[in-house]
């Protein structure tokens, strides 16, 4: 490294400046504006440029859709053509920097540290932090079984556990990423709350019928010693595997983000506001079992439900519906049933799949209730 | 050498197989590669998968995984 010239340094250094201003400039435009009174120079500063940002943003995609390729103004094929480009590249900034930041957060959580964490926790609150630690723990869904083992071995209550199952797959920095990009951070945020409800309060319900019994018994006879600790990282070799993490995820969700903004452009562009609304959706007392119930069997991690939920939104569904529909489709599919069944009784796979529902149902009406 | 790649058998745990593979060729070393998919077998080391053990010791485990030149150096370090 040391070979490097200055003028590469420079470079280098620029364009560390440029990603943090870009950054910066995106946390701030969509975090709710702070009051008056409080602005002072530094915040001044980051709207000035924000604005610039925002419209050098604008201002390209205007420019390729009407100079580019030569779009009328005004007409609705333009609308729409501005609209995708411009959100196109919008969330693709953000997912590209969050992603980063979670994934260096998330070199810190292994599996491990927080089977330690929660090991012997009290209930409720235990389910609180499992539902948390969810969120940040990296763990592939084909690890869902040994996780579950060394949980129960390490003296992890069962329905913390569950928290921890619950939220991880339900809650990613991918699904709020988009939420926030396509829906607003308020949305975000709702999302995020209400999984987290979902999962302590499912995993506190499991926790207090004390289950223990339905799960499958050769759980308790494995005794591994906790199996070998693993090693620390450098900070640098961290924020190597959080470069090759973002990589790896944009690759694959790529075209599901597409085809979401696509779909949000097309309708956004030609569809009426209200031509879907007469005929679908609120009207129906039903319409949130209906979704959930559709959901449930149904799989796919966050990004690709991301395109469907669009669509059913700009076609007239209620929020609290279609949040419910995403929520049942992350979190719970057949797939993931058929492995939790290799540690699960199907008596106790049948009460986890029905507390979920019902929750998730539950979810689904308060939305619909309050916003 | 031996060296062990953990994973019930999803993408991730092939593609790990796959860098061992490919890993021990580039290097030019004898190395017998086995997968295990055995639960009680993976738990004795690491409760999160894939994971990598070279002669007994785990040398990687969980996501993300690692890179191609990491684990050539995992390896080397054990010759």
């Amino acid at each position: 490294m040391s070979s490097k010239s200055t003028s590469e340094k420079k470079r280098e250094r620029l364009q560390d400046y440029c990603t943090l201003g870009c950054f910066l400039s995106l946390l701030a435009k969509y975090t709710p504006p702070v009051p008056r009174n409080i602005a002072i120079d530094t915040h001044i500063n980051l709207c000035l440029y924000i604005n610039i940002e925002a419209g050098m943003l604008k201002e390209a995609a205007s420019f390729i859709t009407y100079d580019l390729f030569k779009l009328g103004h005004g007409s609705r094929l333009a609308d729409a053509v501005a609209f995708f480009i411009y959100d196109t590249a919008k969330i693709f900034l953000l997912l590209s920097v969050i992603i980063f930041v979670v994934s260096v957060i998330r070199s810190y959580f292994s599996p491990e540290r927080t089977k330690k964490i929660l090991s012997h926790k009290k209930e409720f609150i235990g389910n609180i932090l499992a539902a948390l630690l969810g969120i940040v723990t990296p763990f592939c869904s084909c690890s869902a079984v040994p996780l579950f083992i060394g949980f129960v071995e390490a003296g992890v209550p069962l329905g913390v556990t569950f928290s921890f199952l619950i939220s991880s797959p339900m809650i990613n920095e991918v699904a709020v990423v988009l939420l926030w990009g396509l829906f607003g951070w308020k949305i975000a945020a709702i999302y995020m709350g209400t999984g987290l409800l979902v999962a302590i309060f499912s995993g506190f319900m499991i926790g207090k019928l004390r289950l223990e019994k339905w799960v499958e018994d050769y759980v308790y006879q494995i005794k591994t010693g906790g199996g070998q600790e693993v090693f620390n990282r450098a900070f640098r070799e961290r924020l190597q595997y959080a470069r090759w993490n973002t990589a790896d995820i944009l690759k694959r969700v790529w075209l599901f983000v597409i085809i979401a903004i696509g779909i949000g452009g097309f309708i956004h562009g030609y569809v009426p506001q209200d031509f879907l609304t007469r005929y679908a959706g609120n009207g129906n007392p039903f319409a949130v079992p209906i979704a959930v119930a559709i959901g449930v069997p149904l799989y796919s991690n966050a990004a690709g439900v991301i395109p469907i939920v669009y669509a059913l939104m700009e076609k007239g569904l209620s929020m609290g519906t279609v949040l419910a529909f995403m929520m049942a489709v992350t979190a719970l599919s057949l797939p993931e049933m058929i492995i939790l069944r290799k540690v699960l009784k199907p008596r106790m796979l049948g009460v986890f799949v029905g507390i979920m529902t019902a929750t998730i149902i539950a979810v689904g009406y308060l939305f619909n209730a309050i916003l | 050498m031996e060296i062990k790649v953990l994973g019930p058998g999803c993408v991730n745990c092939n593609i790990m197989e796959q860098l061992a593979k490919t890993a021990v060729k580039e290097l030019g070393i004898e190395a017998e590669i086995k997968k295990v998919s055995e639960i009680q077998e993976i738990m004795r080391y690491t409760m999160s998968t894939p994971g990598l053990v070279i002669n007994g010791k785990l040398k990687h485990s969980g996501k993300p995984l690692p890179g191609l030149e990491k684990v050539k150096e995992l390896i080397r370090a054990e010759v």
